[in-house]
């Protein structure tokens, strides 16, 4: 069993939650991915790692309230406990002998992407952080985000905080007045990921994505969260979860993601249903 | 007197109409009644042959003469000398090809039901006996053992009978390997194997799961850090080969490992299950060994109808005889000498499974005939699911983040006959060093492992 011992709430949908894994802690990197089940009989869901403290033995995760695993997850209170927590699982994000990136996060990704850019800022390297989201009350990370990078630029949907519009223009904006950028980090939902690999690769710079497909072990068992990369069938728990965004088959992996979407509104439904009877 | 009818006594197994469309179990197990009967067949042979056909080497007609004797526990202990999980074992073995391969009375008529007889001690003992078993006295050594499947059981067990303090990682949630994730419920129900396990803890093992050795702790952390000063490798051959064939990315389209894991471990398909499975109409299953058969007889308990499609021809099909007649009673179709060579797909999903039509080669040297394609035949059957089930092999985790481990070229372990690797200090056995084979093969190695680790911590 694996302690809550902070719960925050950064907006009304995304929750942050600091647990106590020492062996995890011990060897988290950026990019790496946890495996929660809240419950005895919960389902294994895929988290990325938005922070860790090796001293404190404590890994935090950020996750958006989208579904009945998550509903569960955020049921549960600080002195109480996940019952089970595995990792760190797949690749941490390569990060040597890059001087000057560009990290784009969408959403809820952007808990992802901050530590990234936050490793990357502490060697040294120049960060502009792209950051989207709907609106001015789902933004995320932004005092921690503008610590960690040369740039912070944030954009909505509508307008309603910084720049109105989509993370791919101010990136197209930067690359085609001359910024030279090593390489691109993406880290949001599939579609965003696609734009922007769609519009890096007309300036041919190096773009890596940080996938999120649908896992059941994490360990590389069962290949539920294979992805074709280059043609190739990789699997992304353990081959990734960052691939080169040029090589992904995104339309591919987004059909993938849907397969148990009737399921999911159910389980969700009933998921609500039940909390509500336990209040 | 010994009886001396030519055939065993049957197994009580639930109707094929009937338990194709439920997870429970299928064989029902001895009656007292039956199990003297059948126990009365043992000759009680001198020779025994029937111990050199069993991996562990269990006392098999002692076992038996105390069941004669109505000395059920008796049995018991009998066979927990040699082996930890009498229960699993009596169940999955391939005693055919085992133990009952040898038994003299197979020679005219039927050998003894010795994997019953063991499923009837095992589930006499589980049900009746409830003194947990004396914990030995701790010798002050300090084992690891890496994976919570059969070989890593049966060598945790056998240290912690010797008095070391044994630790088994595991990197899923719940101990027991491929009796967890692989073998379904409806030919070893889960309740059994945790029991199992139960009683290991009761000896002392420490079991921890959700640790993924090679991620979360390093092979030279367990001896550095954490002080063990010997480390068996038991992870097992978990990783699924896919066909590589188009289409095999469509939604539809899942690993053995994936359905299986899904519906064991994950209890996908009971009704209110968090964790979903999709209930497929028609399914195909590629493969011919135990786990495609498992995959095959599960989707037909979520209501497909099921065809297996396999390369060779019946004879040469590698699951147990008894699974493949279980699979027939049960409905599932047959295609022989196919291949498939094309997952077709509609909107992003399954459709139809295109299939190249195979014959076999005449022998060759080694008197093995090979399919080789039919040219021009061709065919498709309808499927709105596929599963592959056409191997695995040793995840490459434990090797890539540990140095001096040696892997054959198809990625298996380098161990010799003890278990000893390439690196001193670290064992292994079970399908981390042949590739995926039996049970009881695993447990084999991990007893044989358990024995080494011990002399070469003695010898020290």
């Amino acid at each position: 069993m694996y302690k809550i011992v902070r719960k925050e709430s950064l907006n009304p949908t995304v929750t942050l939650m600091e647990i106590e894994a020492p062996l995890v802690a011990r060897k988290a990197e950026p990019g790496q991915f946890i495996i929660f089940r809240a419950t005895e009989d919960g389902e294994r869901i895929p988290l990325t790692i938005a922070g860790y403290d090796r001293e404190k033995g404590t890994v935090t995760i950020i996750f958006q309230i989208v579904g009945a695993g998550t509903e569960i997850l955020n049921s549960l209170n600080v002195g109480e406990s996940v019952h089970d927590f595995v990792g760190p699982l797949g690749n941490a994000t390569e990060t040597d002998g890059l001087k000057k990136v560009a990290v784009v996060g969408g959403g809820v990704g952007c808990a992802i992407a901050y530590p990234v850019a936050k490793k990357l800022h502490d060697i040294g390297c120049s960060v502009t952080s792209i950051v989207g989201f709907r609106n001015k009350d789902l933004i995320i990370l932004e005092d921690e985000f503008r610590a960690a990078s040369d740039n912070y630029i944030l954009m909505t949907d509508d307008g309603s905080a910084g720049e109105k519009g989509v993370v791919t223009a101010p990136l197209e904006e930067l690359i085609k007045n001359g910024e030279e950028f090593d390489e691109v980090i993406a880290i949001g939902p599939l579609i965003m990921m696609k734009f922007v690999v769609m519009t890096t690769k007309k300036y041919n710079v190096k773009t890596v994505v940080s996938m999120n497909p649908i896992m059941v072990d994490g360990t590389g068992m069962c290949g539920c969260c294979r992805l074709t990369v280059g043609g190739k069938t990789k699997f992304a728990c353990v081959d990734g979860p960052d691939f080169d965004g040029f090589e992904v088959d995104f339309d591919e992996a987004m059909a993938r993601g849907s397969i148990y979407k009737p399921f999911e509104l159910k389980a969700r439904e009933e998921a609500c249903n039940m909390l509500k009877k336990e209040v | 007197m010994p009886n001396m009818r030519m055939d065993k006594n049957p197994m009580p197994s639930q109707d094929p109409n009937v338990r194709n469309k439920n997870f429970e179990e299928v064989a029902l197990g001895y009656t007292e009644e039956q199990a003297l009967d059948e126990a009365a067949r043992c000759l009680n042979c001198p020779k025994h042959p029937c111990m050199d056909g069993c991996p562990v080497q269990i006392s098999i007609p002692e076992f038996i003469q105390k069941i004669v004797e109505k000395d059920y526990e008796g049995a018991y202990q009998v066979i927990n000398r040699s082996s930890s999980l009498p229960a699993v074992c009596g169940r999955v073995c391939p005693q055919e090809r085992q133990c009952e391969s040898k038994c003299v009375r197979g020679i005219k008529g039927e050998p003894v039901a010795i994997g019953r007889l063991e499923r009837f001690v095992a589930d006499w003992h589980n049900a009746n006996v409830t003194a947990a078993p004396e914990k030995p006295e701790p010798n002050g050594h300090k084992c690891a053992v890496i994976g919570c499947g059969p070989s890593g059981l049966a060598c945790a067990s056998d240290l912690a009978k010797k008095g070391y303090a044994v630790t088994i990682y595991e990197a899923l949630h719940t101990p027991g390997g491929v009796l967890a994730y692989g073998i379904p419920e409806f030919r070893l129900p889960k309740a059994i194997v945790q029991k199992e396990v139960d009683g290991l803890k009761a000896l002392g093992v420490d079991i921890e799961t959700n640790v993924v050795i090679g991620k979360s702790i390093t092979v030279d952390e367990l001896f550095d850090d954490f002080g063990y000063e010997a480390v068996f490798i038991g992870s097992g051959a978990g990783l699924p080969r896919f066909m590589n064939i188009p289409g095999e990315n469509l939604n539809g389209v899942y690993s053995a490992n994936e359905f299986l894991t899904r519906i064991n471990l994950m209890k996908a398909f009971k009704e209110g299950s968090t964790t979903p499975i999709e209930h497929p109409k028609k399914a195909v299953i590629v493969g011919g060994g135990n786990v495609a058969m498992d995959a095959a007889r599960s989707a037909k308990r979520l209501g497909a109808d099921v065809t297996i499609v396999y390369r060779r021809s019946m004879e040469e099909l590698p699951a147990r005889k008894e699974e493949v007649e279980h699979a027939i009673e049960e409905g599932i179709v047959f295609k022989l000498l196919n291949n498939p060579i094309e997952v077709v797909g509609e909107d992003g999903r399954v459709k139809a499974v295109r299939c190249q039509e195979m014959e076999l080669s005449e022998p060759d040297e080694s008197g093995r005939r090979s399919p080789v394609p039919i040219e021009g035949k061709i065919n498709e059957i309808e499927a709105d699911c596929f599963i592959v089930s056409i191997g695995t092999s040793p995840n490459p985790l434990i090797k890539s983040t540990t140095d001096g481990l040696d892997t054959n070229n198809r990625g298996c372990l380098v161990a010799d006959e003890d278990g000893a690797t390439t690196r001193e200090g670290v064992f292994a056995g079970g399908d981390a060093v042949t590739g995926a084979a039996t049970v009881i093969l695993a447990m084999g190695a991990g007893k044989k492992a358990a024995a080494a680790m011990d002399a070469y911590i003695q010898n020290k």
